[in-house]
């Protein structure tokens, strides 16, 4: 939870401006904000919030509209992301990510699944297949240390034991964390983990905790995290970005972001009696009348497609005729703003005491699974 | 309610009842379904007339044969496959399987007994039986025979089993000594062996080896990389019009164009493989298999180069390394060098070890390229592309190089295709040969070559046999040609096998690397990949 030292040095990743438009629909605008090296950072918001588009533009599977975003490895070289081909990402950059709904190769047994993920070291040793055809020496032995490297990354994952069965046959935490196993297998400088905690009970969401602690503390790895358990965010990470409708919201430590008042409108992390005492301290109950009626869903997007439904292509079609723009009306952080603001310059409002208990929270916090994910904002 | 109503009606009907009912029921879909295929034949009369023939004998037939065979497997089948779960109450043994209590000893002494006897009689058979009798006599000796391999396979099964690929490969290697060995016993003389070895190497041997390597080269593309193509035979096009053009005009030797046909396929493969790149699926079906269509329109317009329809003759017979040649009329004729009797056979016995070189060549570097970084990216290419790019790997080469590679093994069967036939043509080169040839990699279970070689020995070698089948024209008449149901053995053999095992003879995949101990995947895990 160190906000010291935010020299520019020691940011690992950094994205300036960043926009991503679908058809009319804007899912990043305009969003800045940087990870530093060596921390956990959180990316937290509402579902639709646009921030799997963020990972996906991090990762080169989308090319942002707009926008830069620079990652500094450790030995000094940088990279601009949005320029590099999507598999150079991983392979250049050192930028390794796992996906909101798995995506592991399910035939292949766990170690193999390790050893997929060393592909570029191995290819190289094996002098792109020819040398290693031959049975020569050196490939042999980068191939026994990439087996030590899996090894290595199964017993932190608590996996060795079902090392040589299909990653298929895994239960769901299990393969959450070979995902991540597989993902630190690349070598990874930055860390990309799409709501690791999802579907997870809560011995499985301390032992990731853990997993993520050793990984962040002795591997060196900075890493970004899309988290809706806000048990795991507030514990582990070292910072926190709010993204409300693609826009940021909110930036800073976990503390700061958690009694930030336009954060617990778009995004309740905190029990209802919380929400009431900070509303109150804000002190309008405008608010918290505005705040029952919930967002017009017209003007968001229908529902969270990720970018895994298909090619951009596939899924822009739902945009298609109307130009769908996400109007600042919607979002709850921007009410908050413009009330706030509009009590200041109205001083004759009248503040009542009683203030109505924030009885249906528009936006429940996040139970974690997978399946009540999809249109939770009605 | 209507639900639960329709399984309590079961239970009370006897299997008889329901036995009779079912078979009405498939009697009256059978004549159906038949009754204008079977029924009705339209033909032609002397002055050319359009007519209608009317078959309702044939018809007949073939309805009851269906609601017999209906009736016995409801009333016989059924209850007896359910009686094989069921545990004896006395022993606590369940029933002794089908398998054990068909092959028994004294089974196996009553075949080797009759083919010992039909052998022994086989110069006289026409003499005591009559023509029609003696054919079924000899079909009858072509079963024996087979039960009392089968009979010996069975025993041996779980040593079969351990040693599979070795003892394969042992036999592929002593084929065609054995051939020779028991014609030349049989026949009492070795030239009489050579001869009739003949049809045994090249219609079984050869043509079954030609199609287990293209099958394990499209297996690198379809089993083991997911990418659905069905153009393969183009690239075995280009094998053998390479080693056709560059052996008739420039006299090029074969073991210079042997590479230089798989390089030339490799090149089109790739060629073929940047513009369906980014195709998945369907698509990409539909475009390799445009591309087998093209090759083959160019290879018949193409006629300055190609000579079109009429096709290339006279290619080159490949030699022994130099050293001995299969021409006759050559110094160093095979025979001339051993001094011993002129006979065709030794050339497709050496194309016979030349194509079995070949095939495990071909099976050597899959098996090799599996266990290297490029061929597990080709596996997990075909589970999840997506996770590919997210770990680095470059999925345009790694498309590239298992085009190229399967491209280049159809390549290499394709210029030993040109140099075993001595002649090409474009009628060789079409869509039916690569569904066959696709075929034969998804009966064998993709990315499995054991299950392949087994799947092209079944698939070709079948509707070889069928040729064998003689004694069928007693049967059906003198105008029956068991060839051409050669394409109805295929697709009936397809349909059982898939309803059979879903995922081909060998459905499970082996690991290419293992912590503890290396064990199987179930088929059940792995995916067919989407392009
Ligand atoms: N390929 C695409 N084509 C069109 N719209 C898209 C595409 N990918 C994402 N979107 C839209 O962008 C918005 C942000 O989606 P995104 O998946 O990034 O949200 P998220 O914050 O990850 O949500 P969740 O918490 O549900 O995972 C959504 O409205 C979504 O519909
Ligand atoms: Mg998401």
């Amino acid at each position: 939870m160190s906000d010291a030292s935010p020299s520019m040095n020691d940011a690992i990743l950094q994205v300036e401006h960043l926009s991503m438009k679908f058809g009319g629909l804007v899912a990043i605008g305009d969003l800045s904000f940087q990870a530093r090296r060596g921390e956990i950072t959180a990316l937290i918001g509402p579902n639709g919030a646009g921030k799997t588009t963020v990972f996906n533009c991090i990762t080169g599977f989308y090319k942002p509209s707009e926008g830069m975003i620079t990652l500094s490895r450790r030995d000094g070289s940088s990279f601009l992301l949005e320029r590099l081909p999507n598999h150079e990402i991983p392979a250049r950059a050192k930028v390794a990510r796992t996906f909101q709904n798995i995506r592991l190769f399910s035939g292949m047994t766990l170690l193999e699944n390790l050893l997929v993920a060393q592909h570029n070291k191995l290819m190289k040793a094996s002098g792109y297949t020819v040398l290693g055809l031959f049975g020569f020496s050196g490939y042999r032995m980068a191939s026994a240390e990439s087996i030590d490297l899996a090894r290595h990354w199964l017993e932190k994952a608590d996996l060795v034991d079902r090392a040589d069965d299909p990653a298929g046959d895994l239960p769901y935490g299990a393969q959450r964390r070979l995902e991540i196993a597989r993902a630190m297998c690349t070598g990874p400088e930055l860390l990309c983990l799409d709501e690791p905690a999802a579907g997870l009970n809560p011995k499985e969401s301390m032992a990731l905790n853990a997993l993520l602690m050793d990984i962040k503390d002795n591997t060196g790895t900075s890493i970004l995290l899309i988290e809706h358990d806000m048990a795991v965010v507030m514990q582990i990470s070292d910072h926190v970005v709010v993204l409300e409708y693609g826009r940021k919201i909110s930036d800073g430590s976990p503390h700061a972001v958690r009694t930030d008042p336009r954060v617990i409108a778009a995004y309740l992390g905190v029990e209802d009696e919380d929400v009431e005492t900070v509303l109150t301290e804000v002190g309008d109950e405008d608010v918290i009348e505005q705040l029952d009626t919930g967002p017009d869903s017209a003007h968001g997007p229908g529902t969270s497609s990720s970018f895994l439904a298909g090619p951009v292509t596939d899924t822009v079609g739902h945009s298609e005729g109307e130009r769908v723009t996400v109007s600042k009306a919607a979002s709850k952080a921007g009410q908050v703003d413009a009330r706030s603001s509009a009590a200041a310059s109205k001083p004759s409002a009248a503040k009542s005491s009683a203030a109505k208990p924030a009885t249906k929270a528009p936006v429940k916090p996040k139970t974690p699974g997978v399946s009540n994910r999809r249109g939770g904002r009605k | 309610m209507a639900v639960t109503a329709s399984p309590e009606r079961d239970i009370v009907a006897t299997p008889m009842q329901r036995a009779t009912r079912e078979a009405l029921y498939a009697g009256a879909i059978a004549l159906g379904l038949f009754v204008l295929f079977i029924g009705l034949k339209t033909d032609q009369n002397i002055s050319n007339e359009l007519i209608l023939v009317q078959r309702w004998g044939l018809l007949a037939i073939v309805v009851v044969l269906t609601m017999a065979g209906r009736f016995l497997y409801v009333a016989y089948g059924q209850p007896f496959l359910a009686n094989q779960k069921i545990v004896d109450v006395a022993t606590g043994l369940l029933p002794e399987s089908m398998a054990t209590r068909f092959f028994r000893l004294p089974y196996f002494l009553a075949a080797i007994i009759t083919v010992a006897v039909l052998v022994f009689l086989a110069g006289s058979l026409d003499g005591l039986l009559g023509p029609g009798l003696a054919g079924y006599a000899r079909f009858l000796r072509a079963l024996a025979i087979i039960y009392a391999l089968a009979s010996v396979m069975f025993y041996f099964r779980t040593f079969i089993h351990a040693h599979f690929s070795a003892l394969g490969i042992t036999a592929l290697a002593l084929y065609p000594v054995i051939v020779v060995l028991v014609l030349a016993l049989y026949g009492g003389s070795v030239a009489a062996g050579f001869q009739g070895s003949l049809k045994w190497v090249d219609n079984f041997g050869i043509q079954i080896l030609i199609y287990v390597m293209l099958a394990w080269g499209l297996n690198i593309v379809v089993g083991l990389a997911g990418l659905l193509d069905l153009g393969y035979v183009a690239f075995y096009a280009v094998g053998a019009y390479a080693y056709a053009l560059l052996g008739t005009q420039y006299g090029l030797s074969f073991w210079i164009l042997l590479p230089a046909a798989g390089a030339m396929a490799a090149f089109w493969g790739v060629l073929l493989g940047f513009p369906v790149l980014r195709l998945r699926g369907d698509y990409l079906a539909i475009v390799t298999l445009a591309f087998g269509e093209i090759i083959r329109l160019v290879l018949i317009n193409w006629r300055e180069v190609t000579n079109g329809s009429a096709g290339i003759s006279g290619i080159p017979k490949v030699t022994f390394f130099g050293l001995m040649t299969f021409n006759v009329s050559d110094p160093n004729y095979i025979a001339k060098v051993f001094d011993i009797a002129t006979s065709s056979a030794y050339y497709k016995i050496f194309l016979y070890y030349l194509i079995l070189g070949l095939c495990l060549l071909t099976a050597f570097v899959t098996i090799r390229l599996r266990r290297m970084p490029v061929g597990r990216a080709w596996e997990a290419l075909r589970e999840d592309e997506i996770a590919c790019r997210s770990l680095g790997i470059n999925t345009t080469t790694t498309k590239l190089t298992a085009f190229a590679t399967g491209a280049m093994f159809g390549g290499f069967a394709g210029s030993f295709f040109a140099a075993r036939q001595g002649f090409v043509s474009p009628e060789s080169f079409i869509f039916l040969e690569s569904a066959i040839i696709l075929a034969i990699v998804v009966l064998g279970g993709m990315g499995s070559l054991v299950g392949i070689a087994v799947a092209a020995m079944v698939m070709i070698g079948g509707t070889e046999v069928l040729r064998e089948l003689d004694f069928l024209k007693q049967v059906f008449g003198p105008d029956f040609t068991p060839e051409l149901y050669r394409m109805l053995l295929f697709g009936m053999a397809m349909v059982i096998v898939m309803l059979w095992k879903p995922r081909g003879f060998v459905g499970s995949r082996e690991p290419t690397a293992f912590l503890k101990e290396s064990r199987a995947v179930s088929g059940s895990f792995t995916k067919e990949g989407h392009g």
